[in-house]
């Protein structure tokens, strides 16, 4: 239970700074650019 | 006698979060009027569950379409975002995502209510549930690497050779309301409209078919069934390892909560003992009851048996 407890709180580290350094690197902005296009690959004609 | 055992529509109240998750995904309702997607600051953000963000009525983006998006922008930039983000959600909820929050599931599931012969379960659905971890592998990380690193342009191998729901909520509605895209049909749109209508027609016959065996996203939040936070859970002391709950369950589980298990709860209602139910990690109810993660490790009568065929 213990070892679970710490899986559990290194994935919540990792996931919080995976998120933390995505965002200053401009995760948000590289998503945003790519949806607010319609994707081409997506609906099949790309 | 167990209350839930009355209850006469068990899954009523799931289906409700079904429903609005799925207009919440998709609340630019106004875009299905004008064939335009959305185009606000909301898209940066990704939903949790799978809805193609050319959908017209997408207000953010799709956590898979975003994933091979960001994979593609390698070497330069790792996909940290989106990663933080798959984590998070995994730990938080894993798959109760798809029981609770992905559209294209509750697609799935009324197309299964059609009534007519239905697909049952067995070894075949057990081992083809293994392909989905080979779609995630090939068409979500390694096609989107390889143009990444290869070609220098993204590729995302997913959405663009499989994925149905993009057809389904994207491909179609937008074909359908704009005349832009119609001369632009060819090979592509063909095949995966005929991928979407076989994936759905499959769907009528055999529970959750895409879920069970394609999709990625459902592979990578399978990878946190034994860690999640929140989750459907057996309480050991009140389980006498009947094996009602895995033999009723439509989904390929040999466990109460294991990879295959969307976490959908239903079992809570085929329980006579009524032994399982959701829970946090530390929920003062049931403190000393171990877990189904930990019932896995062996002890547990819920972990005694295999996949009962139907």
């Amino acid at each position: 239970m213990m070892k679970k407890r710490i899986v559990q709180l290194l994935l919540a580290a990792a996931g919080l700074l995976c998120l933390g350094v995505g965002l200053a690197q401009g995760g948000y902005q590289t998503t945003l650019a790519k949806a607010v296009r319609i994707c081409m690959e997506c609906i099949g004609i790309g | 006698m167990d209350k839930r055992k009355k209850t006469k529509r068990p899954d009523f109240r799931r289906k409700c979060i079904q429903l609005v998750s799925a207009l919440l995904y998709n609340a630019n309702l106004s875009g299905f009027a004008s064939g335009t997607i959305y185009k606000g600051d909301l898209k940066g953000v990704c939903v949790p569950g799978l809805n193609c963000y050319s959908c017209p009525g997408a207000v953010a983006s799709c956590p898979l379409g975003a994933l091979q998006n960001a994979l593609s922008a390698m070497p330069n930039k790792l996909p940290l975002y989106i990663a933080g983000f798959l984590l998070l959600v995994g730990l938080g909820l894993g798959r109760i995502v798809c029981g609770f929050l992905c559209p294209f599931g509750l697609i799935q599931e009324l197309l299964y209510k059609i009534p007519g012969r239905k697909l049952k379960k067995g070894r075949w659905s057990r081992r083809l549930s293994w392909l989905k971890y080979a779609v995630l592998a090939v068409f979500v990380a390694a096609i989107p690497l390889w143009y990444a690193y290869t070609a220098g342009y993204p590729l995302p191998g997913f959405c663009k050779y499989i994925c149905p729901a993009g057809t389904l909520e994207g491909g179609i509605p937008l074909v359908a309301l704009g005349e832009t895209y119609r001369p632009l049909i060819g090979w592509l749109f063909t095949w995966k409209t005929a991928l979407c209508a076989a994936i759905l027609l499959l769907c009528v016959f055999c529970y959750r078919a895409f879920c069970r065996f394609l999709c990625p996203l459902g592979a990578i939040y399978s990878f946190f069934c034994r860690v999640a936070l929140v989750a459907v859970r057996v309480d050991e002391g009140k389980c006498d390892g009947c094996g009602l709950c895995t033999r009723k369950c439509l989904m390929d589980v040999e466990k109460v909560g294991d990879r295959e298990c969307i976490q959908c709860g239903l079992c809570r209602h085929t329980c006579p003992r009524g032994a399982i139910y959701f829970g946090w990690e530390r929920n003062k109810k049931h403190e000393t009851e171990t877990t189904v993660s930990d019932n896995a490790a062996g002890a547990g009568p819920a972990a005694s048996g295999g996949v009962p065929e139907q």
